[in-house]
């Protein structure tokens, strides 16, 4: 199935909203620490829960490169009394579905299960032990080592995965944020099960959990839901938060050779905070870049006028430390430089002048419109709520956003575009690169 | 209420609660509109669904349905250019498209007082499409980009182009949706324009509304809107069978990567008659059995117990106009061979044909398509898809709830029987991806400039 014209996962990491008067976000903090983020909702028979812990990659030591993902992976293979086996099979028995969270910034797992009693029980019951109780078992540790090994080996011939790599290490050097999460074929190789005994120790603690339940569970089960999960952690603070993000000093630009008939292109910096002042002028400002699909820029000056490419966007990912900006495109090897040309012209023009009034308001008119849209279904709240908890944003961060949004200026986008983004100063990466028009790709 | 659903959903009783009514309607020109209410938050979705896919393209026209659908967002005369999607984004909506190998289907997700305008934007580029040739010229190149990025430059795509193939002779699944890069090179605006005015009519379309509304006012709406749309007469559809197979057939492909995979397919039913069939839902509750879960047949035994594979899956949809194809799919593990890891495969499937399955694997599966039934409530544009995909492969929308019963009504004996009758060597395809070095050098050893122009 082609699902076509435009790459929505970019949008998606945008957070907006509009007027909403009936999400009622209910929150509270554990004894041991752990934040709960919560919405009681019986429109259907199910429940959806997601615990998160500050363990992505970025918290990898950098010699140890990888062992975040794989402590996360293995948790689940098992643990307390259960192995990997019995885990699935229990799930599966109840029809639950678990889910891992794996990113550079954060790791957990979530569960989604009937919310009938006997078939909840069941799933939460996996659920907290895969949590708070995972054994690592030495062969199972042994095994996936070898599985990512593999997969690693596989992914570093393909370009997406290629180019996206080396792009976060050159915007990132040496910083957290550019380490590379899936780790490395040698540093994979020396893991240790006491490596992943220790990461979890060290990473998965209540006081550091932040928790998000949503459906169909009343406010007494939710809290003993959290209270059972949380007094199972580890205890101990939560890890020490990560350094702040220094600006590149200059920019750079590299090509990684590849025989693929496109280019791939990623051209940014480190952008936003998640609770960057200027969050809202630079949501609705790279909306009218390339955040907007077909209303933006990006996409009118490379596709729509010259196509040069099928999907081509720009998004800011909002962080706890300053996220990447990056503007993405794959286009035909002999078109390669002319479609960098054209994206470096647009940004550039764009910087100028600004967002006209007409591009300004439809972009605060789709953004604010389209808040019912973010929150119509069961998973896209738990997805809010869990991001709201992990970046502690304040419970009424929904309700105020609408507001805000409408609220930004023009004079206010420009501002901020051009304080936060630097051409001069970006990198860029070529997955591929500019080959004679002669050179036929089939 | 909500104890009383899962009941309803566990013993499979035609009730539905009064927030998930689905009704119907067809317009006097044959548009068939299809309205089911979920009144948990104030959105709706649009979707409407022409039966015009790859399997309906001609030798040396590939891909015109899906070029058609990018035209699709190229203006009308009232409303020119990108128009549509500035209007639909500016009402705080999202708006695609999907094409497929048995049908096209365009979408619109909007605040629910919003339907009105994806009513008479869709129904104008129903009937008066530009098609400018200016136009044409500029999209075929990002649809050939699109081809490049999804199928030139990803190894497992181009396997399963060629698979199917390879598999299929005679019958169009022969051809890739996106078309082959020749046909695409030739394709002209002409091409377009004759598909556009050979399918592209009410009676040849489904409209699916997922929402919180009221059906008398969609059907209204839909008749101000699709009503003054003539009927069309179709083109008779020349049924094209694929002949029995003669032999396991193979196919090989070299790609840049660094681990082969392996594609084996085989030929397997369609849904024809969704209240008397048993062999597809006895396959598809075995393609549980092998892969629904972590605990499933094949990655217990090749991926953690042998280690003969670093994943496996398995594929079977029999919601089709066309034959149905059964697909395991595994990446060798290192220092494993592909040989190796399809004997692994045969091997799980003839122990299943000489022993069958048990009791609590089958419980197991049914389990999670009951609570995977709840669960596909929760996504207003699911409902709409399953609805859309349902009834424009050919079955009424009064019987979408049969899939589910037809299942739960599966015996182990109609599992092991389906495996014994459908998993036969010569109606085997086996594709394999042979992967190739991304050149005699070590790739990170010397990024180059940009402006050098050196590479390769």
């Amino acid at each position: 199935m082609y699902a076509d014209r435009l790459i929505l996962l970019v949008l998606s990491f945008f957070v907006a909203a509009n007027a909403w008067a009936g999400l009622d976000i209910q929150h509270w903090t554990t004894p041991q620490g752990a934040r709960v983020y919560f919405v009681e909702n019986h429109d259907l028979p199910m429940l959806d829960v997601s615990a998160t812990f500050a363990a992505g990659s970025a918290y990898d030591n950098p010699d140890k490169e990888g062992l975040a993902g794989l402590t996360q992976g293995v948790m689940r293979m098992g643990a307390g009394d259960l192995n990997e086996q019995q885990i699935a099979e229990k799930l599966a028995d109840v029809g639950a579905r678990m889910g891992g969270v794996f990113s550079t910034e954060q790791a957990g797992y979530n569960l989604r299960t009937l919310s009938s009693p006997a078939e909840r029980d069941k799933a939460i019951a996996v659920f907290s032990q895969v949590l708070t109780q995972p054994t690592f078992p030495e062969a199972v540790v042994e095994r996936e080592k070898a599985r990512s090994i593999a997969g690693l080996k596989e992914a570093e011939t393909q370009p997406g995965y290629i180019g996206e790599r080396a792009f976060m290490a050159a915007i990132y050097p040496g910083e957290p944020y550019g380490q590379p999460g899936d780790g490395t074929v040698a540093s994979l190789g020396k893991l240790t099960r006491a490596d992943l005994v220790g990461f979890y120790d060290g990473h998965y603690r209540a006081a550091d959990m932040a928790l998000a339940i949503m459906g169909d569970i009343d406010r007494a089960g939710a809290e003993k839901l959290a209270e059972t999960i949380a007094a199972a952690l580890p205890p101990g603070p939560a890890p020490a938060p990560l350094p702040p993000v220094a600006p590149l000093a200059k920019g750079s630009q590299q090509v990684l050779p590849h025989p693929a008939s496109q280019s791939s292109i990623f051209i940014g910096q480190p952008g936003m905070t998640r609770d960057d002042p200027d969050y809202f002028p630079l949501l609705v400002g790279n909306y009218v870049l390339g955040g907007g699909g077909f209303d933006s820029r990006l996409m009118k000056e490379v596709r729509q006028k010259r196509g040069l490419s099928y999907s081509v966007s720009s998004y800011f990912m909002p962080m706890r430390q300053r996220g990447p900006f990056l503007i993405g495109l794959q286009t035909r090897r002999d078109a390669t430089d002319e479609a960098l040309k054209v994206v470096r012209d647009t940004l550039a023009k764009y910087l100028a002048e600004g967002p006209t009034e007409a591009e300004l308001k439809q972009a605060k008119d789709h953004i604010v419109g389209g808040f019912p849209l973010r929150l119509d279904s069961n998973s896209k709240i738990l997805g809010y709520l869990a991001m709201m908890d992990f970046y502690n944003l304040p419970p009424d961060w929904l309700d105020t956003y609408p507001k805000k949004v409408a609220a930004v200026t023009r004079a206010q986008v420009i501002q901020a575009m051009r304080a936060r983004l630097k051409p001069a100063d970006m990198a860029t990466v070529v997955v591929g690169g500019q080959r004679g028009a002669d050179a036929t790709d089939e | 209420m909500k104890r009383y659903l899962l009941v309803f959903l566990l013993f499979g009783l035609a009730v539905q609660p009064a927030w998930a009514e689905t009704v119907e309607h067809t317009l006097a020109n044959g548009l068939k509109v299809i309205v089911k209410t979920d009144r948990r938050a104030p959105v709706v979705v649009s979707q409407i669904w022409y039966k015009a896919g790859s399997i309906d393209e001609t030798t040396g026209t590939t891909g015109v349905a899906h070029a058609t659908e990018h035209m699709m967002f190229k203006g009308t005369k009232k409303v020119p250019g990108a128009e549509f999607s500035r209007l639909i984004a500016a009402a705080g909506g999202r708006e695609n498209a999907f094409t497929a190998s048995d049908h096209t289907a365009y979408f619109q997700t909007l605040p629910v007082d919003k339907l009105g305008l994806a009513f008479r934007l869709e129904a104008d580029r129903m009937a008066h499409l530009s098609l400018k040739a200016s136009d044409f010229a500029k999209e075929i190149q990002v649809v050939m980009e699109e081809r490049r990025m999804r199928t030139e430059d990803n190894p497992g795509a181009k396997l399963y182009e060629a698979l199917m193939a390879t598999a299929y002779e005679e019958h169009p699944y022969h051809n890739p949706v996106i078309g082959w890069m020749g046909d695409l090179k030739n394709m002209t605006v002409d091409d377009v324009r004759h598909w556009y005015h050979t399918w592209y009519a009410p009676d040849n379309a489904t409209l699916v509304v997922v929402g919180d509304v009221e059906p008398k006012k969609v059907f209204a709406l839909a008749q101000k809107y699709f009503g003054p749309i003539p009927a069309h007469k179709l083109p008779v559809r020349k049924a094209v069978a694929e002949p029995e197979q003669p032999g396991e057939k193979q196919v090989v492909v070299k790609a840049p990567a660094k681990l082969p995979e392996v594609l084996m397919a085989w030929k397997a039913p369609r849904l024809v008659d969704p209240v008397k069939d048993v062999d597809p839902y006895a396959l598809e509750v075995l393609s549980g059995i092998l892969d629904g879960n972590d605990s499933a047949r094949l990655p217990r035994a090749l991926v953690k117990e042998q280690q003969v594979a670093i994943d496996v899956g398995t594929d079977y949809d029999p919601v089709l106009r066309g034959p149905g194809t059964f697909l395991i799919e595994a990446t060798p593990n290192q220092g494993k061979t592909v040989a190796e890891v399809e004997a692994a495969i045969q091997d799980q499937i003839k122990r299943i044909q000489d022993k069958g399955v048990d009791a609590q694997e089958l419980a197991r599966v049914k389990a999670q398509v009951i609570a995977g039934h709840v669960f596909q409530q929760d996504s207003l544009f699911y409902q709409a898809m399953r609805l859309g995909d349902w009834v424009t492969a050919g079955y009424r929308w009064q019987d979408i709830d049969r899939r589910l019963a037809g299942i739960k009504a599966v015996t182990a004996a109609q599992v092991q029987a389906a495996a014994k009758k459908y998993f036969v060597d010569d109606h085997l395809t086996i594709g394999t991806l042979d992967p190739q070095p991304l050149s005699k050098k070590q790739r990170y050893s010397n990024p180059t400039s940009l402006g050098g122009g050196n590479v390769r």
